[in-house]
């Protein structure tokens, strides 16, 4: 390997770094000086196999996308290689050319960085000062129907900030599913009605609901409950009301009741 | 007609000023006049009246256009001083990240596999770092397969970089030139 000669202990190698294998080819063109439309592409295969190769005795991983540029390449080597039938038609498509579009779209990319950098630097040698309005008299300063999501993210973090919260710390947390079980609501149920000397209505049983889940849930549990003939149900007309009450405090068991939800 | 504007011009200046001077971020135009009660023009023109006295007062504020609206900020030319007393390295992006950022800018809304084609590599962690920062974020899917997250530039990526809107970006080369001809080192 023709890498960093040095005998001594301590070798040091200085690495070009890449953005990738487009950088790589790009670079190899550039030191070839050879024509980005016209690659002479067994050369430029064979520098870049070498890169590879050189890299991989200096023991550094090669990321899969020099691997596949590398086969992309050895592609249309072979391609290259093979011999044009004598009737081909005369814009016979070179096998180069999704190559070459790659690489000038890339460049194109690469080339607008510089004016990004100095833009960087202009930037930072501008300094800003924060707002001086405090939590309490803050108003958005825009229309509400204009808020954009990243608006609302700086205002919270502006919030968090006067708040004392350190905002480099990412807010993170996790938010379990409640889990409400039937049996812990037929529990609950049954308390809340034994509770009240004259029961509830379904409504009010479900008052502090947070989630449609939560009210299925009391809707089901109550069904069990009356068929277990824990509860007693009546409803004075449909879409009414739904009043409960306990069966151990109130009367006998109506197991038939249930039929008036179905309504 | 005239919507009681200020006692005199000065006093729009320096309302303006002062406007400028509390806010902490871009203010837009329309902001400033709807705050001020002035039309736009009004405003434009007191703007510029504030930036000329500044100018002709060897002050060390300047106003400047960024993101969308202007704002108040240091000169250049003090730069080495507050930055001295801020005591903060200030960091550069890195190229990976340069790079996403320069594909997302020009061809926004763009998705990941998108990008990846263009750079070559992958880039969900500069992705990752990009949103993080703030100077990108998501808008909406792409009706593909898959319905990819589409991203686009922020505010904060004008104001990284010193931006009024997106039009001041350099138009792309043109394809032409070779990097053979550009002159290899």
């Amino acid at each position: 390997m023709n890498g960093p000669a040095s005998n001594g202990t301590h070798p040091r190698f200085t690495l070009p770094t890449f953005e990738g294998p487009l950088d790589l080819l790009l670079q190899l063109i550039r030191e070839n000086q050879v024509d980005i439309y016209d690659i002479p592409i067994a050369e430029i295969t064979r520098q870049y196999l070498e890169r590879l190769a050189q890299w991989r005795a200096l023991d550094l991983t090669i990321a899969g996308e020099y691997l596949v540029m590398a086969a992309t390449l050895l592609e249309i080597k072979s391609r290259m290689l093979l011999p044009k039938p004598a009737t081909a038609p005369e814009e016979d498509e070179d096998p180069r050319t999704d190559l070459v579009e790659r690489l000038l779209e890339y460049q194109r990319y690469s080339a607008a960085l510089e004016t990004f950098r100095e833009w960087e630097a202009f930037r930072q040698r501008l300094f800003f000062r924060a707002a001086t309005e405090t939590i309490d008299d803050y108003v958005l300063p825009y229309d509400a129907c204009k808020v954009r999501g990243e608006d609302l993210a700086r205002i919270l973090r502006r919030l968090l900030e006067n708040a004392g919260v350190d905002t480099a710390e990412p807010v993170s947390a996790i938010v379990p599913r409640q889990r409400t079980n039937l049996r812990m609501k037929m529990a609950e149920i049954l308390r809340a009605l034994r509770g009240s000397l004259h029961g509830c209505t379904f409504g009010e049983l479900v008052i502090g609901a947070t989630s449609r889940l939560d009210v299925v849930m009391a809707f089901l549990a109550l069904l069990e409950l009356l068929r277990r003939g824990k509860v007693k149900v009546t409803q004075r007309r449909s879409e009414g009301p739904i009043h409960l009450c306990s069966v151990d405090i109130g009367e006998e068991p109506g197991p038939a009741i249930s039929a008036e939800l179905y309504q | 007609m005239t919507a009681a504007p200020l006692p005199n011009c000065t006093d729009l200046v320096a309302a303006v000023e002062a406007v400028l001077f509390v806010a902490g971020e871009p203010i837009t135009v329309e902001a400033m006049a709807r705050v001020l009660q002035i039309s736009e023009e009004q405003v434009l023109t007191a703007v510029g009246a504030l930036q000329q006295r500044l100018d002709e007062s060897g002050s060390a504020l300047q106003v400047i256009a960024i993101a969308g609206g202007y704002q108040l900020c240091t000169r250049p030319t003090v730069s080495e001083f507050v930055a001295r007393l801020l005591a903060r390295e200030q960091g550069k992006l890195s190229r990976a990240a340069l790079e996403t950022l320069a594909i997302i800018a020009y061809r926004q809304p763009i998705t990941q596999p998108e990008i990846e084609a263009i750079r070559g590599v992958a880039c969900a962690s500069v992705l990752r770092t990009l949103l993080d920062r703030n100077l990108i974020c998501e808008a909406g899917r792409k009706s593909t397969v898959g319905r990819p997250i589409l991203y686009r530039t922020t505010q904060s990526f004008l104001h990284y970089f010193a931006l009024r809107d997106l039009s001041e970006l350099p138009p792309l080369d043109a394809p032409t030139s070779t990097p053979a001809e550009d002159g290899g080192a």
